[in-house]
């Protein structure tokens, strides 16, 4: 019996507000809180509220039968916190049927993996200790942000104890080879690497709703119909995109939450696949080869590379300054200064900078809070200048602290010196008394 | 004396120095006795300081006849086309939407509203060059109705208006020259551009210059008789900034400042390199370029590429309070440009305690004896007077009072009094010729 895996990722950056040279050292708040608790709200009573309740309604009906898996980025975790506790609860629902995986990430949606090993691990394990808090349940695969993953990633992600790792089933990578297979990581076979198969991911994700595809408009008799006519030997078919999809990127008009309600009964009914976790996937099926990746993959863009967020000056220079400052934050263990750095590092700043969409920039340009790639680094670095002062300034004000406390021992050292000075006194007059 | 001025801007709706220069030379004038002006501008808003002097907003103008009109017009001046980049410059504000329009659409006739008046739009941008014409076109129909002995006409884009007034009235024309095309386009001349100056400085009976500098383009390049060309030196309108309440610096290290359009003739990668090699001495200073044009996106990558992204800040266009918030926070200003026919934003800093450096290649440093000058391209020099100003605050202090103190001496009451000299031997010999003749 094949396997579809459904994953879908669920994420909202945290926007910055608009942050002027003149609000350097004057204040040290960087959101833009009304535009990210109204995109919160919308996106919450457009997607994920009505998304979620469909999913809850078929987990119940096809229970054990159909299954699901998400993996929430803590930025995302922290809005809905804020702005939509409802829809933390209507995850909840879904995490008590035990047909839902939750999946491991970067807590902040970053790109810690591939700058320092130690933050991306501490950034995993905040990430997996609330997710265990929230839904009850540690996850065993790992997703990294934006689907990035090479060889060392993936040997870096094993030494943390995960199964399974998703990526992109890069057509520079696997060549002839097809992504319906199970494999596993070339440095450490024991990690088995889920390839997504972007081409009946996008059909979903992308061209839903695109009237001038050949294919419009999908069914989901015609979606198992190619599920049908893939290889008989292969095993697995990975459906992985973004939640938003659901209302938000494929309106609700478009017929997309029908789609996503006929799917289950359509494929365990008319097919020979069953729906599987990625943990499932990982533990029942053998890897076919190792994937070699030696250069950073991602699901992003025509390129499926790191263009989208790094390479270009803008990038690597607010990058680099970034991560500068890390050992300093960890030695000042300042909560709200740590969480500040965290939110910096989201992937969403540098997608911003990318200067590669000037001319279409279709996707960059979705919620795009900038009106250029420049201006969202002129932004970012008056946020970075300022975060850079706060730490100028605690450690000044540790620095003073220490010194007093210099002062105050030495006051101390010099009063027991003094008693026992008198003391020696007394024992000496003592003794020539006696 | 009765003055009839073309001007193009006025405050508090201005995109840059000429807008300034003509305010504060007609507040000037205005303490001449026996002296009235008629400012027109295109596109009056109704919100200027009108207690100076009579404003008359080209639209405000109703127009008769118009096609025949201006089919007349048009091939009297000879009709003109401009590519986008060569405007003498962009409102900040519209600078992306315009750089990617075209510049000048095949439209035969003017729009003109109901009541038969000319939309103007009062801005800098596409389609400038139609904007000139028919500000020329309205200025003939102002030339009648308000009597003048003097028509005095800003920069280039009203030379055209001036000459239309010259025709109507038949009186003697006086051109200011705040710049020329030389120095906006850094030696490569739009033709059109030039077509008009040229055009301007042939009609006039006089030509004022804000600086030798530009006396000197004006004589060698447009080929004038250097007796015909008078240098007026600009001024600065007294503020006291002690009445303002600044915003608190928030950042402790220095301050170095860039304020101005950032286009190639305020030569704005001269400063990012100096800062860099400031920088590569001293942690203990910021940079700051404010303002917006064409070079910013250059400028900002430039900054990222040397790593000093941290340290440069950049603000977009500064507007009202922010330019004065931004000069409070300032301890060391710079223009480095290229070429600046006269540069009023350094006495502007000199005013509010900033010692300054200027290059150069600008006509204020003829007048100017207590700010650094360096020419443009010595990034080094410009660097070690940087770095003396932040680093030794006796030389700051000898600075700040000394230039506070000649700044405070330029006054447009005597830049206006030396403007009315020109228009009283202007009008002089006018006559006489008038007589010979």
């Amino acid at each position: 019996m094949k396997s579809i895996c459904l994953y879908f990722q669920v994420h909202q950056p945290l926007r910055l507000r608009r942050y002027r040279f003149f609000d350097i050292g004057n204040n040290h708040y960087y959101y833009d809180d009304y535009t990210n608790e109204s995109i919160m709200r919308k996106i919450s009573d457009e997607c994920y509220l009505p998304a979620n309740k469909i999913l809850l309604d078929l987990l119940l009906e096809n229970k054990g039968k159909f299954k699901v898996a998400f993996s929430i980025t803590g930025i995302a975790i922290d809005q809905f916190e804020q702005y939509a506790p409802e829809v933390l609860d209507s995850f909840k629902e879904l995490a008590k049927t035990g047909d839902v995986e939750f999946l491991a990430e970067t807590y902040s949606h970053s790109l810690a993996s591939l700058k320092n090993k130690d933050e991306f691990v501490s950034q995993v394990q905040e990430h997996s200790d609330r997710i265990e808090a929230l839904f009850g349940v540690r996850p065993t695969t790992f997703r990294n942000t934006e689907l990035v993953y090479s060889d060392g990633i993936g040997e870096m992600v094993s030494e943390m104890g995960y199964k399974g790792i998703l990526t992109e089933g890069a057509k520079h990578i696997l060549g002839w080879k097809s992504p319906n297979y199970l494999y596993c990581n070339a440095i450490n076979p024991k990690l088995k690497v889920l390839l997504r198969n972007y081409k009946l991911s996008d059909d979903i994700a992308f061209r839903f709703s695109a009237e001038g595809w050949k294919e419009w408009p999908l069914t989901t008799t015609k979606f198992v119909e190619w599920l049908n006519d893939q290889d008989e030997k292969e095993d697995v078919v990975n459906i992985f995109m973004d939640y938003e999809t659901f209302g938000e990127h494929q309106k609700k008009e478009s017929g997309i939450f029908e789609f996503l309600e006929n799917l289950p009964k359509e494929v365990i009914l008319k097919s020979n696949y069953q729906f599987a976790t990625p943990t499932e996937l990982a533990a029942n099926y053998q890897p076919i080869a190792q994937a070699h990746v030696p250069n950073p993959i991602s699901w992003a863009d025509e390129e499926r590379d790191l263009s989208a967020w790094l390479g270009n000056n803008l990038q690597d220079e607010a990058f680099n300054k970034l991560y500068e400052l890390r050992d300093d934050v960890l030695a000042l263990k300042d909560e709200r200064l740590l969480k500040d750095w965290r939110y910096l590092q989201a992937s969403d700043h540098f997608y911003y900078m990318c200067t590669k969409f000037f001319s279409d920039g279709d996707v960059h340009s979705y919620f795009n809070p900038y009106d250029s790639p420049y201006d969202a680094f002129i932004n970012y670095m008056n946020v970075l200048s300022d975060f850079q002062l706060r730490i100028k300034e605690m450690r000044n004000v540790l620095a003073d602290k220490s010194d007093l406390m210099e002062a105050e021992l030495a006051e101390k050292d010099a009063l027991i010196e003094k008693y026992r000075k008198e003391l020696d006194d007394l024992k000496a007059q003592f003794e020539k008394a006696e | 004396m009765r003055v009839l001025m073309f001007g193009w801007e006025f405050p508090p709706h201005i995109s840059g120095g000429l807008g300034t220069a003509c305010y504060g030379l007609t507040k000037g004038l205005s303490k001449v006795e026996d002296l009235d002006i008629v400012f027109v501008v295109p596109k009056a808003y109704g919100d200027e300081d009108q207690s100076k002097m009579q404003l008359v907003g080209a639209n405000g103008v109703t127009i008769n006849q118009v096609q025949t009109h201006v089919e007349k017009f048009k091939s009297k001046h000879t009709y003109l086309e401009v590519d986008s980049q060569l405007v003498p410059y962009n409102d900040p504000d519209e600078y992306y939407t315009f750089s990617s329009r075209d510049v000048y659409g095949k439209n035969k006739f003017f729009k003109v509203d109901k009541e038969g008046k000319l939309e103007f739009s009062g801005k800098y941008g596409a389609n400038l060059i139609e904007e000139i014409y028919k500000y020329a076109y309205v200025a003939s129909t102002i030339s009648m109705d308000h009597d003048h002995d003097v028509i005095h006409a800003h920069d280039w884009l009203c030379y055209p208006a001036g000459i239309a007034a010259k025709e109507v009235s038949g009186k003697p024309l006086v051109i200011h020259v705040h710049a020329t095309d030389f120095d906006r386009s850094g030696g490569s001349v739009n033709p059109k551009v030039f077509e008009i100056e040229k055009m301007g400085m042939d009609a006039a009976d006089k030509i004022i210059a804000v600086s030798n500098l530009t006396r000197n383009i004006v004589i060698e390049k447009y080929g004038q008789d250097p007796d015909k060309v008078v240098t007026v030196y600009n001024a600065v309108e007294p503020v006291s900034f002690e009445e303002k309440q600044a915003i608190k610096k928030g950042v402790k290290e220095k301050v170095v400042t860039f304020l101005g359009r950032i286009t190639m003739q305020k030569g704005p990668e001269y400063f990012v390199e100096a800062a860099y090699q400031v920088l590569k001495r001293t942690s203990n200073v910021r940079f700051v370029m404010a303002g917006s044009g064409d070079m910013l996106e250059k400028m900002v990558t430039r900054a990222a590429q040397l790593g000093i992204a941290d340290k440069f800040h950049f603000t977009g266009f500064l507007k009202g309070d922010d330019v004065f918030n931004m000069l409070k926070m300032s301890d060391v200003y710079v223009m480095p440009s290229v070429s600046e026919p006269f540069g009023i934003s350094p006495l502007e800093a000199m005013q509010s305690n900033v010692p300054t450096i200027i290059s150069k290649q600008s006509g204020v440093s003829e007048i100017l004896t207590h700010a650094i000058k360096v020419d443009y391209w010595d990034i080094d020099a410009m660097a070690d007077a940087i770095y003396g100003i932040i680093r030794y605050d006796s030389l700051s202090n000898e600075f700040k009072e000394k230039g506070k103190e000649e700044v405070d001496s330029l006054k447009w009451a005597n830049a206006a009094l030396n403007v009315y000299d020109v228009y009283n031997s202007t009008i002089e010999s006018f006559v006489e010729q008038t007589n010979q003749n």
